[in-house]
């Protein structure tokens, strides 16, 4: 049974809007009540997007459509959108209104489709999972009823040197734009061509369309999205490389890549190895000529810097950022909190994976979608020296009651405006560095 | 039908209890007039974009209680935006002289596909005593969402037992977003519920205590009331369980915006007999002479208004005057709610700038202190004229853009969030406020006028905008009147 929660650190199955909102000139259209679009532009705020936000036609079910249905009213909106806005793709999303009262939008869609316009339809009542579980279930339906239409086209793995790249779930993890973009920078440079799919160095639908020439797919995720690579292996045969927590860092990311480049070998896939091999070494020694640099104040700073780490995020995080705060910055990750509601099938791998973070220290991990719950553990928690919280814009409360320094890294983020910052790569984590110390300088005025 | 009545659990929906509507354009005269007649009715757009939710709107008003807990009954979706009031409160706790502000505690019931199968009330039941456990709140407020009305928790029976067995109140507040297209029901429901279970009657009335029903805006009150000897007692946000308890000791209820305090004020006047000042809040001069003067008769402080009007228009109609000048004929496009909609039309004008249009986002007829006296956008018109192109628009963005394509104002004035973005867009200087207090009084006008020069002469940056801004809407649709997916056409009769 679904237990209560306090403080969400996500949202509910319509939420996965926002993968549709990150496909430039994808349009989401939502058969729900009045307040879902407004609750998930809250959520994530300042997550526009092209047609997110205000912009997103709604049906607005009124007690008429929860006792009549709504699927006139949804015909409407739909032709109508076609005419008011310019969208290259449209996706409608299902609330929990038109769940309950079963509304037959597939039906609806097939007039849409039997005239040309190649309508997705996606059932995301709010009560049937997470945004984090919902957003595979939105990429595969594009993938079913979008995709496959310009199959002709498209033959299948037909481009040896071509990946699909799944990771950051667009607005959950607010790091998402550069996130996508370091990976496309640091595959194509090993040789690749990437589908990145989602942001503005994705191709847009047209990239979409040509998911099935991919050789192979990439995921970068310890749970979330699984179920996106296994479905296209099913349909297109494609395998899949799978990268368990975000590499953030230089090993894990030197781990991540090539890990990939094994996987390509064995597929004969034929890049220039040694090349990519080179590269990769280049980057390392860019990334350690600036630790090498900061290792002195990570040494000597004599005023206080945090020794130990709080992380309260999903999967993927707590993982690639246990990892890469003990190796990389002498960040001690003490007790660990992941709040993505982790489906338990998972779960023991994300604790084997953490396990081998250090073959010396045993770190606590705990699985509880309850953060509030998440909070009172940690006030209950206390340990020598300077603590660090990451977490969300939530846990800067915690932060202070506990006098320790915080990184806001995870949404709701009212305290915290992300851009174009990136997590992952070499570069996410010198990036990371300065975050977590520029905080730290900034407490003493 | 009795419009308050605090001994039914639910309070109807502002269409039904006021015949408020969504729709209409024309201009606010007709609206007005058509109004009073009691013939409005919405037909209906063929097309719209996201609406907002009560739950939202309730839940500000009961959130931000000092020691109050929220549970959300639903999917944990329903809940996803309310974090942004725990940071309203922690920001502007300064403002209410609260110095530590505590973590405001929000729950989800989380409720799952099974649960809506098989009821939520039991889970619901279990999260009430987890929540008293976790956070000793001195009152939960439990707020119903879609799913859970449609499939029926009887949410009252469940709330009722908990506060016998947990012997603090425990309030259920009907606030489904599908039951209401005017999201403002929300402040009604939760209102609804403050009045029935946390306000007590009243001993007796202080003289020097008076109610005002707001948000989180600045504290000018205190400077004002003094001069009348009294202190304002701000209601519901950073108030305390035991605070609200004694509401109904006070003198007056005033009122900052009446789309927001219709209910409460009415139901505090009818039910427990705190006079509620009925002319609309101070905005515009001649509407700040109007409710200065009616306060001050209702303290028996005719003379004290009198001398405080003189001293302040000696002190700001000359800077009025002088902001007049270089405003006068500059055109302005307004989209709010609907009371503070109204005020800002009076401000605007009251500053000689021509207001062009507005798209306000509901219309009620008539507030639930059911007098013609309370009628903001009315008085607005007595005070200086007609308002041409008058939508009432809930947040539909696609008219919005049209209709600023059509009439390009010198200045967009927004109250709700996502809206300026649009006059930004379109390279027009865009100002929204989020105070509510800021242009009130005399002295408000002239922060107002300033703000609004600033605003204007500064639009480097939205000229920048608009040179590179994206726009998701067709040419089509630019060229279309803006109502052409209006069903009803201009003010529909019943």
């Amino acid at each position: 049974m679904s237990k209560i929660i306090e403080q969400e650190r996500y949202t509910c199955a319509i939420g996965a809007m926002q993968s549709v909102v990150a496909i430039p000139k994808a349009l989401p259209i939502l058969h729900s009540g009045p307040g879902c679009g407004m609750m998930v532009r809250g959520f994530f705020e300042r997550s526009t997007g092209y047609a997110g936000g205000s912009t997103v036609p709604c049906t607005n079910f009124s007690e008429q459509e929860v006792v009549f249905g709504g699927i006139d009213k949804l015909r409407l909106n739909i032709e109508n959108s076609y005419k008011v806005l310019e969208s290259a793709l449209q996706v409608v999303f299902t609330g929990c209104t038109a769940g309950i009262v079963g509304d037959d939008v597939e039906s609806l869609a097939k007039e849409f489709r039997a005239i040309g316009k190649p309508l997705v339809t996606v059932e995301t009542t709010g009560f049937k999972c997470n945004n984090f579980v919902a957003h595979s279930e939105v990429v595969n339906a594009i993938i079913d009823q979008y995709v496959q239409l310009f199959i002709k086209d498209n033959s299948i793995r037909s481009e040896k040197n071509a990946v699909n790249l799944f990771a950051s779930i667009p607005y959950q993890d607010q790091f998402w734009k550069e996130n996508l973009r370091t990976y496309k920078y640091l595959l194509e440079n090993l040789g690749f061509k990437v589908h990145i799919l989602f942001g503005p160095e994705s191709g847009g639908v047209t990239e979409w369309q040509q998911i099935p020439r991919a050789n192979f797919n990439i995921l970068v995720s310890p749970w979330y999205g699984q179920e996106i690579v296994e479905h296209l292996e099913a349909v297109y045969g494609q395998p899949f490389f799978k990268f368990p927590h975000l590499p953030i860092g230089a090993n894990e990311t030197e781990k991540f890549l090539h890990g990939v480049l094994d996987f390509a070998k064995h597929l004969e896939i034929a890049i220039d190895y040694d090349n990519a091999a080179g590269f990769i070494k280049h980057e390392s020694a860019a990334y350690y000529e600036e630790v090498d640099n900061l290792a002195t104040f990570l040494l000597e700073f004599r005023y206080g810097l945090p020794n130990h780490v709080h992380i309260i995020h999903d999967a993927g995080y707590v993982v690639g950022l246990s990892k890469f705060l003990l190796h990389e910055t002498g960040i001690v990750p003490k007790e660990q909190f992941i709040v993505d509601n982790t489906p338990e099938k998972f779960q023991q791998a994300i604790k084997e994976d953490l396990k081998t973070t250090s073959n010396k220290k045993n770190i606590s991990l705990t699985f509880e979608p309850d953060a509030g719950k998440v909070q009172d553990i940690i006030r209950g928690i206390s340990h020598q020296g300077r603590g660090l919280i990451i977490g969300s814009g939530w846990d800067k409360q915690l932060a202070k009651e506990k006098k320790y320094d915080f990184l806001s890294a995870s949404v709701p983020s009212p305290y915290r405006l992300v851009l174009t910052t990136g997590y992952v790569g070499f570069h996410g984590g010198l990036r990371i560095m300065e975050d977590i110390f520029n905080s730290v300088l900034s407490t003493y005025k | 039908m009795k419009k308050i009545d605090l001994n039914i659990p639910e309070v109807a929906v502002r269409e039904i209890r006021l015949g408020s509507i969504t729709e209409f354009h024309g201009n606010a005269e007709t609206l007005v007039k058509n109004s009073c007649r009691g013939k409005m009715c919405d037909k209906g757009r063929s097309f719209s974009q996201c609406l907002d939710c009560s739950i939202s709107k309730a839940t500000c008003m009961v959130a931000l209680i000092q020691d109050a807990a929220v549970i959300c009954h639903g999917p944990v979706g329903c809940a996803s935006c309310l974090h942004e009031f725990a940071f309203t409160y922690r920001v502007n706790a300064p403002l209410r002289n609260v110095a530590n502000p505590t973590q405001r505690r929000i729950f989800s019931t989380n409720i799952s596909e099974k649960d809506t199968v098989y009821g939520g009330t039991e889970k619901l039941a279990a999260a009430i005593r987890q929540v008293h456990n976790r956070t000793q709140a001195n009152v939960i407020f439990v707020l119903s969402t879609c799913a859970t009305g449609i499939i029926g928790d009887d949410i009252e029976s469940v709330v009722n037992d908990a506060e016998a067995e947990l012997s603090i109140p425990i309030v259920a507040i009907f606030c489904e977003g599908f039951r209401s297209t005017v999201w403002t029901s929300g402040f009604d429901a939760g209102y609804h519920g403050i009045a029935r279970k946390l306000i007590k009657p009243a001993q007796e009335h202080k003289k020097d205590m008076i109610n005002v029903i707001n948000f989180w805006g600045s504290d000018i009150f205190s400077e004002w009331l003094a001069v009348l000897g009294a202190k304002p007692n701000y209601i519901t946000p950073y108030s305390t369980v035991e605070i609200l308890s004694h509401s109904s000791e006070a003198i007056a209820t005033i009122q900052a915006c009446q789309t927001l305090g219709s209910y409460l004020g009415a139901a505090l006047e009818q039910e427990f007999g705190v006079t509620e000042i009925k002319t609309p809040p101070p905005y515009g001069i001649a509407q700040t002479d109007r409710w200065f003067r009616e306060l001050g008769k209702l303290l028996g402080k005719e003379k004290e208004v009198e001398q405080l009007i003189a001293e302040k228009k000696a002190v700001y109609l000359p800077k009025i005057e002088q902001l007049r000048t270089k405003l006068r004929g500059k055109t302005a496009y307004v989209t709010a709610g609907a009371a503070h909609g109204h005020a800002l039309l009076s401000v605007l004008r009251e500053l000689g700038l021509r207001v062009i249009g507005a798209a306000i986002f509901h219309h009620d007829p008539i507030y639930d202190s059911n007098t013609e006296v309370s009628d903001g956008l009315a008085q607005s018109i007595r005070d200086y004229g007609d308002v041409p192109n008058y939508d009432v628009c809930d947040k539909q963005e696609f008219e919005l853009v049209n209709m600023l394509n059509h009439l390009h104002p010198d200045v967009l004035l927004a109250r709700h969030g996502g809206m300026t973005l649009w006059g930004a867009k379109f390279g027009i200087p865009s100002l929204l406020i989020g105070d509510e207090h800021f242009s009130m009084g005399y002295e408000g006008i002239v922060k107002y006028g300033e703000r609004l020069i600033e605003v204007m002469e500064n639009d480097e940056f939205v000229k920048n905008l608009a040179q590179h801004s994206i726009n998701p809407y067709t040419k089509w649709w630019l060229k279309q009147s803006p109502y052409k997916f209006l069903k009803g056409g201009e003010g529909c009769q019943r």
